[in-house]
C-alpha cells in the first residue's frame, strides 16, 4: 500500500447531497459563474445589478449550504471524509482550483488588463468594469483591479466564514474569533479605507488599512508612500503615526499579553481568509521537522530583508540618495522586495496554493510581521497552549489540522506546554482534540515553558526524580 | 553491549524504549507483527471516518528509530525460550535476549457465540481490523447494516465509524443502559439519549444469540437472546471487551492468568523476563485498581516505569490518582478519582449531581458520606484540569471545597459559559450549603509548578 494514501484508496463512500445543500451551492456557482462570464466579457445589463446580484448570491448561496450541511447533524467536529474529498485532499478539484486562483493572482499583479483594468484612460472591461459603480458609490471613480480584489476578498472572508461559523457553532472561541475577522476584514479593511478614500480623493494615496501595519505593508516607509501621508492633512499625518506606534509600541504589548493570535487569527486579512476561505485546506500543511526547519529558516530571512530594504528606503528618503554603498535603492532593494515578497510569495503562492500546501504558507514561512510578533511570543508573553497533564492518547487530530504544521503532538504526549513562535492561536487544535487536552490561554510567565520526563498520573516519587 | 528485546511496538513497549534509550546505551530491538511502526491505536477510528490518514496516527517520522539507535523487526514471535534466552519468529528466525520486555497488547473477546468465526464477523483493535472494515463496510451499498455487540468505549467508536459511512447500525448492549455497570446512571442516560439522537438503532439488555450465516460463510444476520428477533446485517462488530493477546506466551515458562502475572516490579517468574502494558496482571491488586488494566496511560506509566528498572534504578510501578477519558460521538468525558456507578459504588460514597437543562452537559461528583473528603468526578462536556484534580486527590480535600474552587479546575476553551455557579446552586438546594464559587485565581492553579 502507498505510504502516502490512506486506508482507502480513493473516495469509499460519496455522500449524496441533499436538496437545500444542492440548492446552496447552485446559488453560490451561479454568483461565481457571473463573475466569471464577467472576466471573458460575457456581461448582462444592468452590470452593476449582476454585480451586487453575485455578491448576494455567493453570501445566500454559502449560508444555505452551511446550514444543510452542518444544522442536521448534532454539533461537533465535523471532520469526516476530509481526506477523501477530492477538494480537501489534494484530488482534482483542489489542484483544478489552485491553478485557478494561481492564474488569477498571475493576472491581478502582473496583467490586470485581462482582468478588464481599462490601460491609458480606456474605460473598464471585463471582471473590472461590473465593480464600476461600487467604486463610484464609495469613491466617484471607476473601479480598478486592487478594488475589485478588495471586494471578492471581503465576500470570500464573509461568506465562508459564515460557513465556518456552522461548522463549529459549538464553539465560543471561534465564534468569536470569526465574528471579530470578519469584521475587522469588512470595515478596518475595506468600508472604512474605502469611504476615506471617498472622502479625501484630492488627496494622494496612501494605505488606510490601520492594522496592516510595516513590515506586512512593506511600502509603509517608501518616501512616495511617507509624502502622500505627510501631504494628507491631519488624517495622513494621523495614519504616519498610528503606522508607527501600532507596530512599535501596540503590537508588542498585545503579544505579551496575548499572544501573536490577536493578529494573526483574529483581525488579520491574511488570516482572515485562511481562517475562513483556507479552512477545508487547513490539514495539509506538512508536519515534518524539515519543514520546521525550513521555517524557521525562511521567515526570519523575510525578516531580515525587509529591515535592510525599509533601512536602505530610509537612508534614501532623508539623505536624497538614490543609492547606498553603490546599489540602487530602488533596482537592488524595494522592487526586488515587492516582486519575490510582496507579489510571489503572499499573492501566489501564499493564497494560489492553498489546496496543495495549505492555508498558512505565507503565514508561516514568509510573513516578516508574523515574524516579529513570533519572536515576542516565544520569548516574552503571557500566551501559551497548556497540555492537559497526561491526558493525551496521541492520536494526531491536533497536529493534523494545525495550519501552521506544528506537530502539537510530540508537546501534548510529553506534557509539555506549547510554546512556538509560529502558533497563530487559531484554536482548532484544541477544538478537534477528542481529550480535552489543549487549551490556548494568557497566564503567569512562570512555568509556561515546561518540559518533563515523566507525566502526571505516575508515581509522584519517580516523577519528581526524573523532572527535577 | 546489553540486549534489551520488546515484544509489541504499543504504546507501553516503545515508552519503555524510548525511555531506556535517554538512560544507557544498551541494544534495543522493538518486535511486532502488526506494523513497522508505532501508531497510535486509539486514533483507528480517524482513519476511517477520513479525518486522518494512516500516517497522521504514527506520533514519531520514520527516521527517528535509527536516529534513536532503536532497531525495528517485523515479525511475529511464535515461541519464548526462557532457559536460553531467544526467541523464535513465524518465519523460523531467531533472535537472542539479555532482558525481555512482554508488550503484546490485548485480543478484542469472542465468547464462543455461534457464527462468530463467519466472513464479516470482526473486531476493532488491530490495523488488519481497519483493513478488513474497509473492505467489508467501504460504504452502505456493500454493507447495508452492521450489528454492534458490546456497549463499551471500542463500540461506541465502532458506532462512530460506520455511522461516518451512513451505514445503519444497530448496538446490542447487554446492560439495561450504556456503560452502567461503569458510569452513574445521570450520565448513561445522557448518552442514551444521545446515542438515539446520532440515529443509531440502540438496543439496551439485548444479547448476542448466534450469529446467520448465507450459503457462501458470509454474515446474513444475527438474532437476539432475549426477544429471538433476527437482524439481517452484513457486518458484525464484537465489541465486548478485550483480554491479555498472549496465547504463545502460555507454552512458556512464564506463568500466566488472563495476562501475564507480574509483581509489583513488572516482573514476571522468569529471570529478565517483565510485562507491561494491557498484556500484564498484577498478582495483588493496586488500590481500586483492576489487576489487569487495558488503557494507554497506564501501558505508558509501565513502560516508563519498567525502563527506570532496567537501567538499574528497581522501581515498583505505583500509578497516582486514577484518570481517563474518551468521548462518546461529540460529548467529551474526562474523570479523575474514583467514582462508581450506582451497581458497584460503596455505602459510603455519596454522589452531587448536575446536568445542564437543555445542552449535553452533566457532572457527578464522589464524596465520602462520613468525612466529606472528596473522591472523584466524572465530567460530560466540561473540560477539567487534571493538574488541579490530582492535587486535591493528594491533598485529601473535602467536597464543599472542590466546589468553593471548581472554576480553577475549569480547562474549557476561552469564551466558553460557565456553569461553576449553577452546580455550586444545586449542591447548596440539595444539601442545604451555603458555599459561595470563589473567583479564579492563576496562583492557586498553578502553584503545583512551585
Ligand atoms: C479502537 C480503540 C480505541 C481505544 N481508545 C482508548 C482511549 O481512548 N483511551 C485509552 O486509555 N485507551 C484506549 N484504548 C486502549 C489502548 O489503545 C490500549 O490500552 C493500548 O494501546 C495498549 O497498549 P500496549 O502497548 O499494551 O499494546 P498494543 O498497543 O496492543 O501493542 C501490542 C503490539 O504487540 C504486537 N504483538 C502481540 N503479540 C505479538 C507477537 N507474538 N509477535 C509480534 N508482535 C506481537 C501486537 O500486534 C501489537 O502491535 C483503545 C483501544 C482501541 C482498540
Ligand atoms: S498550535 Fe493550535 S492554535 Fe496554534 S496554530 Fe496550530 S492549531 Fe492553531
Ligand atoms: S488531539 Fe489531543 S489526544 Fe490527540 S494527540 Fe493531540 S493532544 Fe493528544
Amino acid at each position: 500500500m502507498d505510504k502516502n494514501s490512506s486506508l482507502a484508496i480513493s473516495n469509499p463512500h460519496q455522500i449524496p447531497m441533499n436538496i437545500s445543500q444542492k440548492l446552496g451551492l447552485i446559488l453560490g456557482l451561479i454568483g461565481v459563474l457571473i463573475l466569471t462570464l464577467a472576466t471573458f466579457n460575457i456581461h448582462a445589463e444592468p452590470k452593476s445589478w449582476f454585480a451586487i446580484g453575485s455578491i448576494l448570491l455567493i453570501i445566500t448561496g454559502a449560508t444555505v449550504y452551511a446550514r444543510s450541511t452542518y444544522l442536521r447533524h448534532p454539533a461537533g467536529i465535523k471532520n469526516n471524509h476530509v481526506y477523501f474529498k477530492t477538494l480537501s485532499n489534494r484530488g482534482v478539484l483542489g489542484w483544478a482550483i489552485g491553478i485557478v486562483l494561481t492564474l488569477f493572482y498571475v493576472l491581478l499583479y502582473w496583467f490586470p488588463s485581462y482582468l478588464g483594468l481599462g490601460v491609458d484612460g480606456a474605460s473598464n472591461t471585463g471582471l473590472i468594469v461590473v465593480f464600476d459603480r461600487l467604486s463610484h458609490f464609495f469613491k466617484g471613480q471607476p473601479a480598478n483591479q486592487w478594488f475589485v480584489y478588495g471586494t471578492l476578498y471581503t465576500l470570500a472572508i464573509l461568506s465562508l466564514g459564515i460557513k465556518f461559523m456552522y461548522k463549529y457553532r459549538h464553539n465560543r472561541y471561534q465564534l468569536i474569533r470569526t465574528i471579530v475577522v470578519i469584521l475587522s476584514q469588512l470595515f478596518l479593511a475595506y468600508l472604512i479605507p474605502e469611504i476615506l478614500e471617498g472622502l479625501n480623493t484630492e488627496r494622494p494615496y496612501f494605505a488606510k488599512d490601520i492594522k496592516n501595519m510595516w513590515p506586512l505593508n512593506y511600502y509603509f516607509f517608501e518616501p512616495w508612500h511617507l509624502d502622500s501621508m505627510r501631504n494628507g492633512g491631519t488624517l495622513g499625518m494621523f495614519y504616519l503615526v498610528a503606522g508607527i506606534f501600532m507596530f512599535l509600541v501596540f503590537t508588542p504589548i498585545i503579544t505579551y499579553f496575548a499572544g501573536k493570535r490577536w493578529y494573526c487569527s483574529w483581525v488579520c486579512g491574511c488570516g482572515g481568509l485562511a481562517e475562513t476561505a483556507g479552512d477545508p485546506f487547513r490539514h495539509l500543511s506538512s508536519k515534518k521537522l524539515s519543514a520546521w526547519k525550513l521555517e524557521r529558516w525562511l521567515i526570519h530571512a523575510v525578516l531580515l530583508f525587509i529591515i535592510i530594504v525599509t533601512s536602505a528606503v530610509l537612508y534614501g528618503y532623508f539623505t536624497g540618495n538614490g543609492e547606498i554603498f553603490g546599489l540602487s535603492i530602488y533596482n537592488n532593494f524595494s522592487k526586488p522586495y515587492g516582486f519575490l515578497i510582496g507579489a510571489m510569495f503572499s499573492g501566489v503562492i501564499g493564497v494560489g496554493f492553498y489546496p496543495v500546501l495549505g492555508s498558512r504558507v505565507w503565514c508561516r514561512f514568509g510573513c516578516p510581521l508574523a515574524g516579529y510578533m513570533g519572536l515576542i511570543q516565544r520569548f516574552k508573553s503571557k500566551f501559551r497552549i497548556t497540555t492537559n497533564g497526561g491526558q493525551c492518547i496521541s492520536c494526531g487530530n491536533c497536529s493534523t489540522y494545525c495550519e501552521q504544521g506544528i506537530d502539537v503532538r510530540a508537546y501534548a504526549q510529553k506534557g509539555e506546554n506549547i510554546v512556538r513562535a509560529s502558533c497563530v492561536g487559531c484554536g482548532i487544535c484544541s477544538a478537534v482534540c477528542p481529550r480535552g487536552v489543549l487549551k490556548l490561554e494568557n497566564g503567569p510567565e512562570k512555568g509556561r515553558i515546561n518540559s518533563k520526563e515523566i507525566l502526571l498520573g505516575n508515581d509522584v516519587d519517580l516523577m519528581e526524580l526524573l523532572n527535577k | 553491549m546489553e540486549h534489551i528485546v520488546i515484544i509489541g511496538n504499543g504504546i507501553s513497549g516503545v515508552t519503555a524504549a524510548r525511555h531506556i534509550r535517554k538512560n544507557s546505551n544498551y541494544r534495543i530491538t522493538i518486535i511486532s507483527g502488526e506494523t513497522n511502526y508505532f501508531f497510535s491505536r486509539t486514533a483507528l477510528m480517524y482513519v476511517f471516518m477520513g479525518h486522518m490518514k494512516f500516517e497522521h496516527t504514527q506520533p514519531y517520522e520514520n527516521w527517528f528509530w535509527s536516529k534513536n539507535n532503536i532497531d525495528l523487526k517485523l515479525g511475529w514471535v511464535t515461541q519464548i525460550h526462557t532457559n536460553t534466552k531467544s526467541l523464535s519468529f513465524a518465519d523460523g528466525s531467531v533472535i537472542n535476549y539479555d532482558k525481555l520486555i512482554l508488550a503484546t497488547g490485548s485480543k478484542p473477546n469472542k465468547f464462543g457465540w455461534p457464527g462468530q468465526d463467519l466472513n464479516g464477523v470482526l473486531g476493532m483493535y488491530h490495523k488488519q481490523d481497519l483493513e478488513s472494515l474497509e473492505e467489508l463496510a467501504p460504504n452502505n451499498n456493500i454493507c447495508k447494516r452492521a450489528v454492534i455487540v458490546g456497549g463499551g468505549l471500542i463500540g461506541i467508536e465502532l458506532a462512530e465509524m460506520l455511522l461516518s459511512r451512513h451505514i445503519p447500525v444497530t448496538f446490542l448492549v447487554r446492560e439495561s443502559s450504556f456503560w452502567n455497570g461503569v458510569i452513574p446512571e445521570q450520565e448513561s442516560n445522557m448518552i442514551n439519549e444521545h446515542i438515539l439522537e446520532h440515529h443509531i438503532d440502540l438496543r439496551l439488555s439485548s444479547n448476542l444469540k448466534e450469529i446467520i450465516s448465507d450459503e457462501n460463510g458470509n454474515v446474513k444476520s444475527i438474532i437476539i437472546a432475549e426477544t429471538g428477533e433476527e437482524i439481517p446485517c452484513n457486518v458484525v462488530g464484537l465489541t465486548a471487551g478485550v483480554s491479555p493477546n498472549i496465547e504463545f506466551v502460555k507454552h512458556s515458562n512464564i506463568e500466566t492468568d488472563n495476562g501475564i502475572l507480574v509483581n509489583e516490579f513488572l516482573e514476571t517468574n522468569c529471570k529478565d523476563v517483565y510485562a507491561i502494558g494491557d498484556c500484564a496482571q498484577q498478582r495483588k491488586a493496586i488500590g481500586q485498581r483492576r489487576t489487569i488494566e487495558a488503557v494507554w496511560y497506564t501501558g505508558r506509566m509501565m513502560g516508563e516505569t519498567v525502563a527506570q528498572t532496567i537501567c538499574g534504578n528497581r522501581r515498583a510501578y505505583k500509578p497516582g490518582h486514577w484518570f481517563n477519558s474518551a468521548k462518546f460521538l461529540d460529548i467529551e468525558y474526562q474523570t479523575y478519582g474514583w467514582v462508581f456507578s450506582e451497581h458497584n459504588k460503596k455505602d459510603d460514597e455519596v454522589h452531587f449531581q448536575w446536568r445542564h437543562p437543555s445542552e449535553k452537559i452533566c457532572i457527578t461528583i464522589a464524596y465520602h458520606k462520613k468525612n466529606r473528603k472528596f473522591l472523584g468526578i466524572n465530567t460530560f462536556g466540561i473540560r477539567l484540569r487534571h493538574e488541579i484534580f490530582d492535587r486535591w486527590l493528594t491533598d485529601e480535600v473535602n467536597v464543599e471545597f472542590v466546589l468553593e474552587h471548581l472554576i480553577d479546575a475549569n480547562f474549557d476553551p476561552e469564551f466558553y459559559k460557565h456553569y461553576e455557579q449553577d452546580i455550586v446552586e444545586k449542591f447548596n438546594t440539595d444539601n442545604n450549603t451555603n458555599i459561595k464559587t470563589k473567583k479564579k485565581s492563576w496562583k492557586r492553579i498553578f502553584s503545583l509548578n512551585a
